[in-house]
């Protein structure tokens, strides 16, 4: 684990400046100022609500410090999650975005009516669905998988994000001049050699800015699980919170758990703007 | 229409309708083995049409069109079998942008034709050279000019050894010295035998090019013959007219 800024002691905090250089890089100076000024005034509104004292200060931040691995340790399951979900709705939406665009109408129609029904769901009312409706295990004639909570919470989140996927995919299909098809026709080529040598290569770059994005979005959806009973970092924030009895130490935990979402997920927004407007100059 | 036994494309009463729309009319006419033909006419006229028929890019609405004993008005048509036999090269070069000139080349005959990816580098290179690309194999599309862009189109086009190839009015988004020399490239290559359909507005170069020009006119041939006989005396007033605006 790495230190982050926000937990350090303000003892460090001069030494976090000086190494602080590449972090601030990929930030942005202003924004990360912005995240530490809050971090720091969250602690200080708790504060003045109880007694307002620089012992009381150490005290909330010794108390973060003490709950900071193991919470980390479910931020680290909502990335998990996140990435298992992102991988199962990539690769399923690939395949649903390429029937979206297939010549045949009636896999064009189904497919069409997929993606509008998984993108017009609500995402938390999918996951409820998926942790009531899928079975405890699947039986196959050659062995039983069994099919934990948050398994069910991956194939949940995967539905929105292959449905998500797909239309990236069809946005990208579709963003290649027809006489790139032309001339592939023209050579004797298939149209499935076409489209995968000849189209997809060239959408992928486009294809990227907005399946990065999508994946920020999906991380931070990740909390969503806690709501029907996994073990993320949101319920183990919630218990430590419980545990502790202490109403000044709600909203620094819950900043605390925030800010660590926006560090991982700020970096994948810049990079993808970043992306998004090298794109736009090549093509 | 008469059946001469050297024809390699024969067409005859091609019709092709889009909606009311009648884009072709009645055409017939005959391309023998190792003849060029320009097709000329004003814009709209149907030429790019007739082309796209020939390869099956579109489909015709009636008639028959036959290369090298396929008949391309076929339900049952391998399109693929088809556009093995005929090359062609469009007005906008379409060029595979994410690929170098040499695997633009390259692709078609590995892919489509499962040869050897060897033997198709040597003979990409070749033609390369052939149309005076051999230093550029490696550039990618975005990387060269129109007029280079177009060559290694018919580079690319040719390393499918086509039976003929057609060229959809492909000097006409270049500028005036880029477009020499692709005209040079394709009388070159009518010279070494090619059977080739040409749409064009460059009468200087259908001239010298073509054994046989077509006139064209909303989707009818209006009249055709040799092209020095034809383009300085046209029989038909329409023919006059149209010459007498690009000449």
């Amino acid at each position: 684990m790495t230190p982050l800024p926000v937990l350090l002691t303000p003892g460090r905090a001069a030494l976090c400046r000086s190494a602080g250089y590449g972090l601030r890089g990929l930030l942005g100076g202003n924004t990360l100022a912005v995240v530490l000024a809050a971090f720091c005034f969250s602690i200080l509104a708790g504060e003045a609500r109880a007694e307002a004292s620089a012992a009381g200060l150490l005290g909330v931040l010794a108390l973060l410090l003490k709950w900071a691995p193991l919470i980390f340790q479910g931020f680290l399951f909502n990335l998990l999650v996140s990435v298992l979900s992102m991988l199962a709705g990539t690769v399923l939406g690939l395949w649903l975005g390429l029937g979206r665009v297939s010549q045949f109408a009636a896999l064009r129609r189904a497919s069409s009516a997929v993606i509008q029904f998984f993108r017009n769901a609500p995402w938390l009312v999918l996951l409820f669905y998926c942790m009531f409706l899928l079975p405890f295990s699947v039986t196959l004639p050659f062995a039983t998988i069994p099919l934990p909570d948050a398994a069910k919470a991956v194939i949940g989140l995967s539905l929105p994000v292959m449905a998500n996927v797909a239309e990236i995919v069809r946005g990208g299909v579709r963003s290649i001049p027809l006489e790139q098809w032309e001339s592939g026709e023209a050579l004797a080529f298939s149209r499935r050699q076409i489209l995968w040598m000849v189209i997809l290569p060239q959408c992928l770059r486009r294809m990227i800015p907005p399946w990065m994005n999508l994946y920020a979005i999906l991380t931070m959806s990740t909390t969503l699980i806690s709501v029907v009973g996994i073990q993320d970092s949101m319920t183990l924030a919630r218990a430590a919170l419980v545990a502790e009895g202490r109403t000044e130490l709600f909203i620094p935990m819950y900043l605390m758990l925030l800010s660590w979402f926006f560090l991982y997920c700020y970096p994948i927004a810049r990079w993808t703007t970043a992306l998004e407007r090298r794109f736009q100059v090549r093509i | 229409m008469q059946q001469d036994p050297a024809a390699l494309v024969v067409l005859s009463r091609v019709e092709k309708r889009f909606g009311d729309a009648v884009v072709l009319r009645d055409i017939s006419f005959s391309v023998a083995r190792g003849k060029s033909v320009c097709i000329i006419g004003p814009s709209g006229s149907g030429k790019s049409t007739l082309l796209r028929c020939i390869n099956a890019l579109v489909p015709v609405s009636s008639g028959s069109i036959e290369i090298d004993g396929i008949e391309v008005n076929d339900p049952a048509l391998d399109k693929i079998a088809l556009r093995r036999k005929v090359g062609m090269v469009f007005q906008q070069y379409n060029l595979f942008p994410h690929r170098t000139a040499l695997q633009n080349v390259m692709m078609a005959p590995i892919h489509v034709l499962k040869q050897d990816r060897r033997e198709v580098e040597d003979r990409a290179r070749r033609l390369l050279a052939k149309v005076g690309l051999a230093e550029k194999e490696q550039a990618y599309p975005g990387e060269l000019s129109g007029g280079q862009q177009q060559r290694v189109a018919i580079a690319r086009s040719l390393a499918m050894n086509p039976l003929v190839m057609l060229f959809d009015e492909v000097t006409a988004a270049l500028d005036p010295e880029t477009k020499k020399e692709v005209l040079v490239t394709i009388r070159q290559l009518a010279e070494d035998g090619m059977t080739c359909m040409i749409v064009t507005h460059e009468m200087g170069f259908a001239r010298e090019v073509a054994d046989h020009v077509y006139f064209t006119e909303k989707g009818v041939i209006v009249e055709h013959g040799p092209p020095r006989e034809m383009l300085a005396h046209p029989r038909e007033e329409r023919t006059r007219a149209f010459l007498d605006q690009v000449l």
